[in-house]
C-alpha cells in the first residue's frame, strides 16, 4: 500500500501512522455536551466506500495528511495536508 | 439424525448413502417471531439458543452469502477466557464453560482442544500486568499459572531464549485455553438450530429494516419482505451498514485482520503461544498447518485482505520468537473484517427501536465468544432482560464513560486499538 | 532412463540411496531418470504417489531437503535443483516409503469419508485431547520441522520499476521486449531456473527456426539493456495495493555459509503485465493417482527439455489435441507409445502450422475412449480403457494425461477479483481490472497458441508503454498458431475412487457427499472436503472439483462460483518474509551514551522500550540484586547518586504560541510559567484518560523543553504534531524531538549540589537555583542545561550536555559521586526511590486511569480548555466507586508484596465481585525496612488507615496491608526544596 504525501510524494505505507476518520478535524467546543463529544470520540459513519481519514507521515516529513480513500478497494483518491484542509 | 462412531461405520459399509442434509434450505416465510440477520457463528448460535433455551422455533436466520462465511470461517480458532476487566471476565468465563460442553450439546465434533495457552511476557512491567490478569482469572474461577523463564522453557523448549531482542521473562499459562475447528462451530450450530425448526436462509441479503412508530416490523430482503416481531442484528464486519438501516450510527470502525496458515507439518507446536513484544500468536491445527496471526493492518477497510507490512511484522515476530519455524512455508493468508469498538470490548444491547437488538463490536476476539454471545443475545431477545454475564456490554458506556472495558489500556478511542 | 548419456553428473541421495543426477535439473527428473516412480505418500490415506508435474504446482512429489536445522520440509522435487551432495528425503511414511504402516488408512477409507471426524470421536469427552486428537495429529501433516533454530540466511529487499512482467514464457518475453525497447524500466520475473516458459519444452518454431533459439536471442538483447532486470527463480507471490507485489527469489544451488538462500522482494511497479501461462489439469478416473500417471505437459518437459523418459511404454490420455502433440514428441524422441486415448470422437487433428498429424501413427489411437481403471500399487503397470470396440487392458508404466488447460489467473484474484468462466476453453480467465495497473496477456488470459501469445503480449505491452508516456514499436515474430480444441471431460463415469485433489486425497465421491449433506456452496464444499486446501491450494484441481460439484448440484459451473485464490501464489518460508528479525534484528536497539561505561562495570542491562538501561551496578561482594539496589537507594537518600535519564523523551518547542500549545495539551497552565522555571505537567488523551506526564522547562519567552516518559516519547511527539496541524493550526509553534541530541543525568541526594559544584564552571546556590529552576550552565567548557527537578524526593538536578559529551560527563559525575560516598544507580533503585515518594510511572498511568483516579483532578485547570478535558468530565469517570491511587504498607520486611495482586476487604471471599483493586508497583524499601506498594482501590482516598487483604493467587501471597497516602517519604517535600 502506498500513499502520496503532499510534501514528499508517493511513499510506502510503512512510513505512515494511521489515525482514523478525519472527523478529528472537527473538534467540538468544550461545552458542546455529552452527545457531541460522544459522536466526536466514538460514533462513526464507517462507510464501505469512500472515506476521509488522517495519516501521519511519521517516518517522513512529519505532516498530518487527510487521505480520501476507498475502504473496499483501497484506492487512494486524494491526499492533502491536514493543516490546510477544511474542517 | 444423530452422529456417532457407530453411524460412521454403518454408513461406511453402505456407501455413505444415508447421510442427510446437515441443514435444510427452506424458502423464507412471510412472517417469523424473530429474525436473526447474519448467519455467522454468533447469529447461528443465537438462533440455536433462542430455540433451545427459549422455545422460539418460528425464527429465521438470514444470511446474504453462505453461512459461516464471515469471521467464524476465517479466524485463528483460539478459545480462551483470560480477560481481567469486570464485564469481560464473567462473560468469557461463561463462554469457555459452554465450549466445554459444546460437542455434547450439539452432537457435533467441533474439535475443541484445550491445548493450553501461554502469553509470554518480556519485562517486569509486563509480568506485573499479566499477574493482575491471572489473579483476576482465578478470582473469576478460571485457571491461570504464572510461569518464570524455566517454566516457559519446560513447555516451549523450542523458543529462542538466548540470542533474542526481547528476552522471555516468563508467561501466563491458561491450561483451559485452546483451539477449535472454526467451520465446524458454524455448521454444528446450524445443524442444531435447523433440527429445532429454525429456518436458515442463505443468499438472502437484508436491504432494509421496517420500523413503524419506533417499533420494528420486519425486514426487506433480496428475497422479499419478511415480517417479524423481533429482529437481531449480528453481522460483524457489516454492523455499521445494517445498523444504518435502522438509523443508527455505531461506535465502530471496520478494520482488516490478517491470518496465515502454513503447509502441513508433523506435530511441532502443542500449545497456543502469543508473543508479548509484537503481534504474533500461533497454534498448530490438527491437519498440521501452523495457524497464526498478528494485529490489524491499521486502516479502516472492508476489503477482507491485507498488505505486506503487517504480514512481514508477523513473520518478523515469528522469527525472533521461534526461529525453528523459519522453514515452514506460508501457504495462504487472508483477512477478516473486524468491528473495532473504541474500548476493544463488544456490544450486546437493545437499540432505540423497540424489538430491534444488536450484537456487534467483537473486535478481533469474536470466535471464542460464539457460544456465550449467542446464549446472552438470545436471552436478551427472548426476555428483554440483559443476561448477567453480558450485562456490561452496553452501547451507552462510551457516552457516560462508566464501565469502559479497555483491556489493552490503549484508550477508549478508535485510533489507539 | 535418459535419452542421452549426460556430460556431467553428480551424486545426491534420496532416502539415503545414492542417485546420479545432472546439476541443475529438477530432482524429479533425476528420480525419473533412475526409474524411481514412488516418491511420496499422500496426506490422508498414505497412498503411494509419484511425480505428477514439472513445476511449482506439483501435488505429489513433496520431499524434505537437508537435515538438522537446515532441513526444509515440503519442497517440490519438480523445482528442486540437483546439486552434489544434496540430501533428499521422502515424507509422511513410516517406517519406510515403500512399506508405510499408515497406509492402513487406505483400507479404512470407507469409514473416513469427507467430514467423518465431525460426526464421531465425541465420547467419552476427555478422550478427544488424550487419544483421538494426538493420533490424528501424528497421522496428519506432511514433512517435519527439525525443531532447531533456523540456521540459514534470508534477505528482504525493495525494488522499483515501470513495468513488472510476471512470467517469461512467449508472452512474458514479448511483453518485456516491447516494454524495454520503448525505454521502460522493466523487471522480468520467472519462477523457473531458465526463461522461456513453455517454449523450453515444446517443439515449436518462431521466425522459421526452433523457438528456443528465439528465446536465447531475446534474452541476450534484454540482458544487455541497462533498463532491464532479469530475475529467474523468482516467483511473484502476491499482488497488493498501489502496485506493490511480493516476490520470492531462490538462490541457485545448495546453501553457502553466510550467503542468503532466498530473498523476499517487495516490488513496486507502475504497471504490471501478467504472463503467468496456464496449468494443465488432470482428469478424474478411477485410481488416477498411481505413480507413473503424470500430466502430459510434464512428460513432454521431461523428455524434450531434460532428456529424461519417464516410462518404457507410455500411454497418452486426454480430451484435447495435446494428446497428439505428446505422442508425436515421444515418437520423435524414440519412446514407445502404447496407446493414444482421446476422449473426443474426432477424425483429424491439426497440430501446428507445419504438419498434419493424422490419427494413428506408429501407435494405436482410440477415440471416444476413456481410461476406466489402472493397476500397480507402487508404480503403474496397466490401464484399462473403454472405447468404441469395448474395453481393453494395456500394459504401460507411464500414463500422460491432459484434461485441458487452466489459465494461471491467481494473482488477478488477490484483491478479491473473481475470474470469468470462458466456455470456449472450459476454464476461467481473468476479469479485466481486477488488479489496478495490471493487465494480462497470453495463456493466463486464455490465449494458448504461441502466435497468439506473442501478438497479444506485444499489443498489451505497447498499450502499457503508451500509458507511461513512451512510444513503443510493435514487432511480432511469426510463430505456430494452432487452435486449441478441448471437449470437457471432468470425471470418467464408473466405480472406484477418482482423485481430484491428490494432496488432500479428495475424490469425486467426497464432493458428491458434500453436496448430499447440503454443503452445496462451493466454499462449504471446499471447507467440508478440504478440496483445494493442500499445499498446491487447488491450482490443478479446483476447476475439476467445481465441475463435479456443479454436476452434483444440477448447476452450471459459472453459477456454482469459485473459491478465492489468495496470496501467496507459492508457499513462502516464514524465514524469508521475516528475514533479518531472527535474534536481535526484530527491533532497533537504542543505547545511551553511558552504555559502554555501565557495561564495563558489569551491569545487567535491561530493555526499556527500544532502549537499554542499567538494572543495577553490582559490587564485587554482592551476590543478589537487592543488595546492590538497597545500597544505591542509600546513595541517594544519604549522599548522592548519578543516573542516566537520557532515554526520557525531550521535545523542543518554540514559537510565539509555544505556551498556548502547552496550555492546550497539558491539563495545567504553562503560559504562567516564568522563564528559568520548570513545571510538572499532566497530559490526557482526548478520551479523558491520562496519556503521559513529565516536566517542561521554560528556557525563554517562546522556548520550552518538554520531557516525556521513555515509553511515550514517540506518542507524545505525534500528539503534539497532531494538535498543531489538525486541531489548532492557528497556533504558531514548532516541535522537534531532541531526545538523541542531549545526554541527561540525574544527580540526586543531599550531596548533589556539592557534586555539581565540582564540575560546573559557576557554582550553584539556593538563591539562583531554587527547586524547579532551570537554565544554561557550562561544564568543562561545554554549554549544557541544568534543571533542578527530583524524581526521588531528594535535593536533585538533571544536567544535560550535547550527546557527544555524555559518556565523558557520566564518568566524571560517577567518579565525583564516589568521592562523596555515593555512586551510580540503576533502574531498580530508581523505582524504589519513586515508589517511596509516590511518583507514578506507566505502571500507574496504564491507559485506564484518569487524573481523578490519580488524585490529580485539581490539575485540570478550570480556566482553559485542554485535550481530554471534556471527556474527563463524563459522569462515569468520576466518583467514589472508581479505584483510586493509594499507598499500601506491609506489616514488615519479611512480608513480601507483589505487583499484580488484587485487593479485598479483610474478610471478603476472593472473588471477582469482591475484588476492590489491585497493586501496580511494589518495592522493598530500605528506607522504611518494609515492603511498600502503590495500587488502586475503590474509594481508596477515603480509606487511608484501613487494613485490607492483598491476595496474589499466582504467587501464593496473602498479606494484610495498611492503606495510606501514596507519598510514603517526606510528604511535605522539604528535602527536595532544601
Amino acid at each position: 500500500m502506498r500513499i502520496t504525501c503532499p510534501n514528499c510524494g508517493e511513499r510506502d505505507r510503512r512510513e505512515f501512522y494511521y489515525q482514523g476518520d478525519a472527523v478529528a478535524l472537527s473538534r467540538p467546543a468544550p461545552d458542546a455536551g455529552l452527545e457531541a463529544w460522544d459522536d466526536y470520540l466514538h460514533n462513526r459513519d464507517n462507510p464501505a466506500g469512500d472515506t476521509r481519514d488522517l495519516w501521519f507521515h511519521e517516518a517522513g516529513c512529519g505532516a498530518w495528511v487527510v487521505v480520501t480513500r476507498n475502504t473496499v478497494t483501497h484506492t487512494v483518491l486524494d491526499t492533502a495536508l491536514a493543516e490546510r484542509s477544511h474542517r | 439424525m444423530g452422529y456417532s462412531g457407530f453411524r460412521v461405520i454403518k454408513e461406511g459399509l453402505f456407501g455413505q448413502k444415508g447421510w442427510k442434509p446437515v441443514w435444510r434450505d427452506p424458502a423464507p416465510k412471510a412472517e417469523y417471531d424473530a429474525i436473526i440477520i447474519g448467519g455467522g457463528g454468533h447469529g447461528l448460535s443465537t438462533a440455536f439458543y433462542l430455540a433451545k433455551e427459549h422455545g422460539m422455533t418460528n425464527i429465521a436466520v438470514l444470511e446474504k452469502g453462505y453461512i459461516g462465511g464471515g469471521n467464524v470461517g476465517r479466524n485463528t480458532t483460539i478459545v480462551r477466557a483470560n480477560y481481567f476487566l469486570p464485564g469481560n471476565s464473567e462473560f468469557y468465563s461463561h463462554s469457555l464453560k459452554m465450549w466445554e460442553t459444546m460437542e455434547r450439546d450439539l452432537n457435533y465434533n467441533v474439535m475443541h482442544s484445550q491445548r493450553g495457552l501461554i502469553n509470554l511476557f518480556h519485562s517486569d512491567g509486563q509480568r506485573d500486568a499479566f499477574a493482575r490478569r491471572g489473579n483476576a482469572m482465578i478470582n473469576q474461577g478460571d485457571d491461570a499459572i504464572l510461569l518464570d523463564q524455566d517454566g516457559v522453557r519446560a513447555h516451549l523448549p523450542y523458543l529462542d531464549f538466548e540470542n533474542v531482542r526481547f528476552p522471555i521473562y516468563g508467561g501466563l499459562y491458561h491450561p483451559r485455553g485452546g483451539t477449535a475447528r472454526h467451520d465446524a462451530v458454524a455448521w454444528g450450530y446450524a445443524r442444531g438450530a435447523d433440527q429445532r425448526g429454525v429456518d436458515i436462509i442463505q443468499n438472502c441479503e437484508v436491504t432494509g429494516i421496517d420500523i413503524e412508530g419506533g417499533v420494528v416490523k420486519g425486514v426487506q430482503t433480496t428475497r422479499g419482505a419478511i415480517r417479524a416481531k423481533k429482529v437481531g442484528i449480528v453481522v460483524a464486519g457489516r454492523s455499521s451498514q445494517v445498523a444504518a438501516m435502522a438509523g443508527m450510527r455505531l461506535p465502530i470502525e471496520s478494520h482488516v485482520l490478517q491470518a496465515f496458515v502454513t503447509e502441513g507439518l508433523k506435530p511441532v507446536i502443542d500449545h497456543v503461544v502469543s508473543f508479548g513484544m509484537g503481534h504474533f500468536y500461533i497454534s498448530q491445527s490438527d491437519k498440521g498447518g501452523l495457524v497464526f496471526g498478528g494485529d490489524i493492518d491499521f486502516y479502516a477497510s472492508y476489503a477482507a485482505r491485507g498488505n505486506l507490512p503487517m504480514k512481514e511484522h508477523v513473520m518478523d515476530a515469528a522469527m525472533t520468537l521461534m526461529p525453528m519455524i523459519g522453514k515452514a512455508k506460508v501457504l495462504r493468508s487472508w483477512g477478516g473484517i473486524m468491528d473495532m469498538t473504541p474500548d476493544g470490548s463488544p456490544i450486546i444491547d437493545k437499540t432505540p427501536t423497540e424489538g430491534l437488538f444488536i450484537d456487534c463490536g467483537w473486535c478481533y476476539g469474536g470466535f471464542k465468544a460464539v457460544p456465550g454471545s449467542g446464549f446472552s443475545f438470545a436471552h436478551l431477545m427472548a426476555t428483554g432482560q440483559h443476561h448477567a454475564p453480558a450485562a456490561k456490554f452496553r452501547l451507552d458506556r462510551f457516552r457516560s464513560g462508566a464501565g469502559l472495558m479497555d483491556e489493552e489500556g490503549t484508550g477508549s478511542q478508535h485510533n489507539l486499538h | 532412463m535418459r535419452l542421452q548419456a549426460p556430460e556431467q553428473t553428480v551424486d545426491f541421495t534420496f532416502d539415503g540411496r545414492r542417485i546420479k543426477g545432472v546439476p541443475g535439473e529438477p530432482v524429479a527428473a533425476a528420480l525419473l531418470a533412475n526409474g524411481i516412480k514412488l516418491v511420496g505418500r499422500s496426506f490422508k490415506y498414505h497412498r503411494p504417489r509419484g511425480v505428477m508435474s514439472a513445476g511449482s504446482e506439483e501435488q505429489n512429489a513433496l520431499v524434505t531437503v537437508g537435515r538438522g536445522a537446515q532441513a526444509e520440509p515440503n519442497v517440490r522435487a519438480t523445482t528442486l535443483e540437483v546439486a552434489a551432495g544434496l540430501e533428499v528425503w521422502s515424507q509422511n511414511a513410516w517406517p519406510s516409503l515403500r512399506y508405510d504402516l499408515m497406509a492402513v488408512n487406505d483400507v479404512l477409507s470407507p469409514f473416513l469419508a469427507a467430514g467423518f471426524y465431525y460426526k464421531t470421536f465425541m465420547w467419552p469427552r476427555s478422550f478427544w485431547e488424550k487419544l483421538y486428537e494426538p493420533v490424528i495429529r501424528r497421522a496428519a501433516g506432511l514433512g517435519a520441522l527439525d525443531g532447531a533454530h533456523n540456521a540459514d540466511t534470508y534477505e528482504k529487499a525493495f525494488a522499483f520499476c515501470d513495468v513488472l512482467v510476471i512470467g517469461a514464457g512467449p508472452a512474458g518475453l514479448m511483453a518485456a521486449l516491447t516494454s524495454a525497447r520503448a525505454g521502460a524500466d522493466v523487471i522480468l520475473a520467472d519462477e523457473d531456473t531458465a526463461m522461456g516458459g513453455r517454449l523450453l519444452r515444446e517443439h515449436e518454431q518462431i521466425d522459421s527456426r526452433p523457438a528456443r533459439e528465439w528465446v536465447a536471442e531475446v534474452l541476450v538483447e534484454l540482458d544487455a539493456m541497462p533498463n532491464v532486470r532479469l530475475m529467474t527463480r523468482t516467483t511473484v507471490t502476491g499482488a497488493y495495493d498501489q502496485g506493490t507485489y511480493g516476490a520470492l527469489e531462490r538462490v541457485a544451488g545448495p546453501p553457502k555459509a553466510g550467503k542468503p538462500v532466498a530473498c523476499f522482494w517487495r516490488i513496486v511497479a507502475k504497471r504490471a503485465i501478467l504472463c503467468a501461462g496456464a496449468l494443465e489439469r488432470p482428469i478424474a478416473f478411477p485410481n488416477n493417482d498411481r505413480p507413473g500417471i503424470m500430466m502430459a505437459s510434464a512428460v513432454r518437459a521431461y523428455v524434450n527439455r531434460w532428456g529424461v523418459v519417464p516410462g518404457k511404454a507410455i500411454a497418452v490420455f486426454g480430451n484435447n489435441d495435446d494428446v497428439y502433440r505428446t505422442a508425436r514428441d515421444l515418437a520423435v524422441a524414440g519412446v514407445k507409445v502404447v496407446a493414444v486415448i482421446d476422449s473426443r470422437d474426432v477424425e483429424t487433428v491439426v497440430m501446428d502450422n507445419r504438419d498434419d498429424v493424422t490419427l494413428g501413427g506408429d501407435y494405436p489411437v482410440y477415440t471416444g475412449a476413456q481410461v476406466i481403471g489402472t493397476r500397480g500399487r507402487h508404480g503403474l503397470q496397466s490401464i484399462t480403457i473403454s472405447h468404441k470396440g469395448g474395453t481393453r487392458t494395456i500394459r504401460t508404466d507411464c500414463l500422460a494425461m491432459s484434461g485441458g488447460w487452466n489459465p494461471t489467473v491467481h494473482l488477478t484474484c488477490h484483491m478479491n477479483g473473481r475470474p470469468t468462466w470462458n466456455e470456449e476453453i472450459a476454464s476461467f480467465v481473468p476479469t479485466p481490472d481486477s488488479i489496478p495497473g495490471l493487465v494480462t496477456a497470453g495463456a493466463c488470459n486464455g490465449t494458448f497458441s504461441t502466435a497468439g501469445c506473442l501478438s497479444a503480449a506485444a499489443e498489451v505491452a505497447a498499450q502499457v508503454a503508451r500509458g507511461l508516456g513512451l512510444k513503443p514499436k510493435v514487432t511480432v515474430p511469426v510463430a505456430d498458431d494452432a487452435a486449441y480444441s478441448v471437449t470437457p471431460l471432468w470425471a470418467v463415469p464408473g466405480k472406484g475412487r477418482k482423485w481430484i485433489d491428490f494432496q488432500n486425497d479428495v475424490h469425486v465421491k467426497d464432493i458428491k457427499l458434500a453436496a448430499q449433506e447440503n454443503f452445496r456452496s462451493v466454499e462449504h464444499m471446499k471447507r467440508y472436503t478440504t478440496q483445494g486446501m493442500a499445499p498446491d491450494q487447488g491450482k490443478s484441481s479446483n476447476v475439476v472439483a467445481l465441475a463435479v460439484l456443479a454436476d452434483a448440484t444440477g448447476r452450471g459451473i459459472p453459477e456454482t462460483g469459485t473459491t478465492t485464490f489468495r496470496p501467496p501464489y507459492v508457499p513462502v518460508p516464514i524465514a524469508a518474509m521475516g528475514a533479518g528479525s531472527q535474534g536481535k534484528g526484530f527491533a532497533p536497539q537504542r543505547f545511551t551514551t553511558s552504555h559502554q561505561a555501565s557495561v564495563a562495570r558489569g551491569v545487567p542491562m535491561i530493555e526499556a522500550g527500544l532502549w537499554y538501561r542499567p538494572s543495577y551496578f553490582p559490587l564485587k561482594d554482592e551476590s543478589h540484586w537487592r543488595q546492590s539496589c538497597d545500597r544505591e537507594v542509600g546513595y541517594v537518600r544519604n549522599a548522592v547518586g548519578v543516573c542516566d535519564v537520557s532515554t526520557l523523551g525531550k521535545i523542543d518547542i518554540q514559537g510565539p504560541d509555544a505556551a498556548a500549545l502547552l496550555d492546550f495539551v497539558y491539563t495545567n497552565m504553562f503560559s504562567t510559567l516564568k522563564v528559568g522555571r520548570v513545571r510538572y505537567g499532566l497530559m490526557l488523551r482526548e478520551d479523558g484518560h491520562v496519556m503521559d506526564d513529565g516536566t517542561t522547562a521554560r528556557l525563554g519567552e517562546t522556548h520550552f523543553v518538554m520531557t516525556t516518559t521513555t515509553a511515550a516519547a514517540g506518542q507524545v511527539m505525534r500528539h503534539l504534531a497532531f494538535v498543531l496541524q489538525v486541531l489548532r493550526p492557528d497556533l504558531d509553534a514548532t516541535v522537534i524531538s531532541v531526545t538523541e541530541q542531549w545526554a541527561q543525568f540525574a544527580v540526586a541526594g543531599p550531596q548533589a549540589r556539592v557534586l555539581l559544584n565540582t564540575v560546573l564552571e559557576q557554582a550553584l546556590d539556593d538563591e539562583s537555583w531554587p527547586f524547579m529552576a532551570c537554565g544554561a550552565v557550562r561544564v568543562g567548557g561545554v554549554a549544557g542545561r541544568l534543571f533542578r527537578i527530583s524524581f526521588s524526593g531528594e535535593h536533585a538536578y538533571e544536567i544535560a550536555v550535547p550527546a557527544r559529551y555524555g559518556e565523558s560527563l557520566f564518568r566524571i559525575l560517577v567518579a565525583q559521586a564516589e568521592v562523596l560516598g555515593g555512586g551510580p544507580y540503576g533502574m531498580e533503585a530508581l523505582n524504589v526511590l519513586r515508589i517511596e515518594k509516590g511518583f507514578i510511572t506507566h505502571a500507574e498511568m496504564h491507559g485506564r486511569t484518569t487524573a481523578y483516579d490519580l488524585g490529580m483532578e485539581r490539575m485540570i485547570n478550570a480556566q482553559k480548555d485542554c485535550i481530554g478535558k471534556a471527556a474527563a468530565a463524563r459522569p462515569g469517570l468520576l466518583g467514589a466507586e472508581r479505584q483510586q491511587l493509594v499507598g499500601l504498607r506491609a506489616k514488615g520486611g519479611d512480608h513480601a508484596l507483589t505487583a499484580g495482586a488484587h485487593l479485598f476487604a479483610r474478610a471478603a471471599a476472593e472473588t471477582r465481585e469482591n475484588s476492590q483493586g489491585y497493586v501496580t508497583s511494589v518495592c522493598y524499601s530500605p528506607t522504611f525496612a518494609t515492603y511498600l506498594a502503590l495500587g488502586f482501590l475503590e474509594n481508596g482516598r477515603a480509606r487511608h488507615g484501613e487494613v485490607i487483604k492483598l491476595r496474589d493467587h499466582l504467587r501464593g501471597i496473602s498479606e494484610e496491608v495498611k492503606v495510606c497516602d501514596p507519598v510514603f517519604f517526606d510528604p511535605t517535600g522539604g528535602r527536595a526544596r532544601g
